[in-house]
């Protein structure tokens, strides 16, 4: 009787994770009957959902369960090849600033210093060097970093090569903010406290945030709503949403009542489905 | 370093690095005697074959020059205007080859590496022509070019092309695909990947492929100019030989010896500055 997934497309009857009525708000992001074929073998079928703006989305699975693949369409490394893909309800073509990935390994530049990292989405589109300055500093403020904005990123430590990451990705201004994994390399200490500072970061811009992680604890952590992706060859994943007191990234939730019980539900339904 | 990060995260990497760098940079005192010592015994031998006139059959050192003769002709040489020619006719001709097979060989490079179009058109012809040491070109290089200079100079420019070509091949094909994905997401174009993601990525290996390349240019340049030069320290060493001063064969060899390694050293020192990111051993 738990094995009766739900089918994305059409839920029965709306159920707790269901997309928000778009009523006032147009979604930031949509998905409608996306699939997705490589080398003539169907990887995906028939994914659609919404995300409104401000929200933190969890794609949430175990390795090759599809969820890198959403991931790299929203941001445009990889094109459906089936339905469509929208972004404020125009159809995503190929990769831009307007969606920055966060990779896990921060994938840093080394040999620009950290200011030159976080506005290189700014020297890209032609800023000039003043302007390029003021906005690293303000996004190095933003994440921690600030007075370390002239160091090299291996004079860094993992966690502080993350902030950067993220830096650079905020300081283009992303409609969406996308990250793959950002914390799976950091230690356990390192990356609760990143993971706080990504709830204070979208606290603080709004920016809509979907990530990819293998972690239960941190899904439910960070996310608004999660998709649990159980089989995305047949399009069918299942959505929680989060129930948590604010502010959200006080340390305590991982402790709350409505944290263990979502955790466990989910590891329930993992588990059933492994 | 996901590996190395799991077990030390943070910031714990730093200090062992910083001890190793140390201890290679400055040998214990005991160590330095020794190896000075070494070169004093290789000299010491060096001497007494010479000055004795030791005949081994196989070999003899009947003619060898002593170090105190190599020494005085050395003193003379440094006196006589006849080495600044040489040494700066030598000097003009390596960085000629050498900075022409610089431009060649990272432009080539880069095209092979990054175009699929480029490399089939590009690498076929560089693999038949890689084999073939450059001190093999000298006779086709004298018939081809006019001018014995400009033949000198090919021979210098194919004996640093190819270490660095290769080495700017291999790493412009292997930039990271997850380095060029995020630039792509920040907005960057072909060219601005090219140039800020690409060429940065592969300098520390282009550098060392012009160190390399360095090395073969001067062993290349002498050969040349024992065979068809004027002037140039090849050519003072050949000539020596020919003009029976044994003493001065010993102190060209001595010459080419500092002067390729200074050069050597001079590219890395370079190579350094224009890489501020990898000093104080930086990953790479």
């Amino acid at each position: 009787m738990i094995r009766t997934a739900l089918r994305v497309v059409r839920p029965a009857r709306p159920e707790a994770g269901a997309d928000p009525v778009p009523a006032a708000a147009r979604p930031v992001l949509a998905f409608e009957g996306v699939g997705f074929a490589y080398d003539g073998r169907a990887v995906m079928r028939d994914v659609s959902f919404r995300v409104a703006p401000g929200e933190i989305v969890a794609l949430l699975g175990p390795s090759g369960c599809g969820k890198t693949t959403i991931l790299n369409m929203i941001a445009g490394f990889l094109a459906p090849t089936e339905g469509v893909a929208l972004l404020d309800g125009r159809a995503i073509a190929g990769p831009g600033p307007d969606r920055g990935v966060v990779f896990q390994a921060a994938a840093l530049f080394d040999w620009m210093t950290v200011a030159e990292n976080i506005a290189f989405s700014l020297r890209c589109a032609g800023r000039p060097r003043r302007e390029r300055r003021r906005v690293a500093e303000e996004m190095a403020v933003l994440v921690g970093l600030a007075g370390r904005e002239d160091a090299y990123p291996y004079e860094l430590s993992g966690g502080m090569r993350q902030r950067v990451g993220l830096a650079r990705v905020l300081a283009a201004r992303p409609r969406v903010m996308l990250m793959d994994e950002p914390f799976s390399a950091l230690d356990v200490q390192t990356r609760e406290a990143l993971q706080e500072e990504v709830l204070r970061i979208r606290d603080r811009t709004g920016c809509t945030i979907v990530f990819v992680t293998h972690s239960i604890d941190e899904a439910v952590f960070l996310g608004d709503r999660i998709f649990l992706l159980e089989d995305i060859r047949a399009g069918r994943f299942e959505r929680f949403a989060v129930d948590l007191p604010g502010p959200r990234d006080a340390p305590e939730n991982r402790l709350a009542p409505g944290f263990l019980s979502l955790r466990e539900t989910i590891y329930r339904r993992m588990r059933h489905h492994g | 370093m996901s590996a190395a990060t799991l077990e030390a995260p943070g910031a714990a990497l730093a200090p062992p690095k910083a001890e190793s760098r140390r201890a290679q940079g400055r040998l214990p005192l005991r160590r330095l005697v020794t190896r000075a010592a070494a070169l004093g015994l290789g000299l010491l031998a060096w001497h007494l074959a010479a000055s004795q006139k030791l005949d081994l059959g196989l070999v003899t050192f009947r003619n060898v020059p002593t170090p105190a003769d190599v020494a005085r002709a050395a003193w003379a040489l440094a006196h006589s205007p006849k080495l600044g020619a040489h040494v700066g006719a030598s000097l003009a001709r390596v960085l000629g080859g050498f900075m022409a097979a610089l431009v060649a060989g990272i432009g080539l490079g880069l095209a092979i590496g990054r175009s699929r179009l480029a490399g089939d058109l590009l690498l076929p012809p560089l693999e038949v022509l890689r084999p073939i040491p450059a001190v093999a070109w000298i006779p086709l290089a004298i018939l081809i070019f006019p001018s014995s200079e400009a033949s000198m100079v090919f021979i210098t420019f194919t004996g640093a092309l190819f270490p660095i070509l290769l080495n700017t091949v291999h790493e412009a094909e292997a930039a990271s695909p997850r380095l060029v994905a995020s630039a792509r997401s920040l907005g960057a174009g072909r060219a601005a990947i090219l140039r800020e993601v690409v060429i940065p990525a592969a300098l520390p290996s282009i550098v060392t492929g012009a160190a390399i390349g360095m090395g073969t240019a001067w062993f290349c340049l002498v050969t040349a100019e024992m065979i068809s030069g004027q002037y140039g320290i090849g050519y003072f060493t050949w000539e020596s030989y020919t003009l029976q001063n044994y003493d001065d064969i010993v102190v060209g060899m001595l010459l080419i010896g500092l002067l390729g390694m200074g050069s050597s050293v001079a590219v890395r020192a370079a190579g350094r500055l224009a890489m501020p990111w990898t000093r104080a051993g930086g990953r790479s």
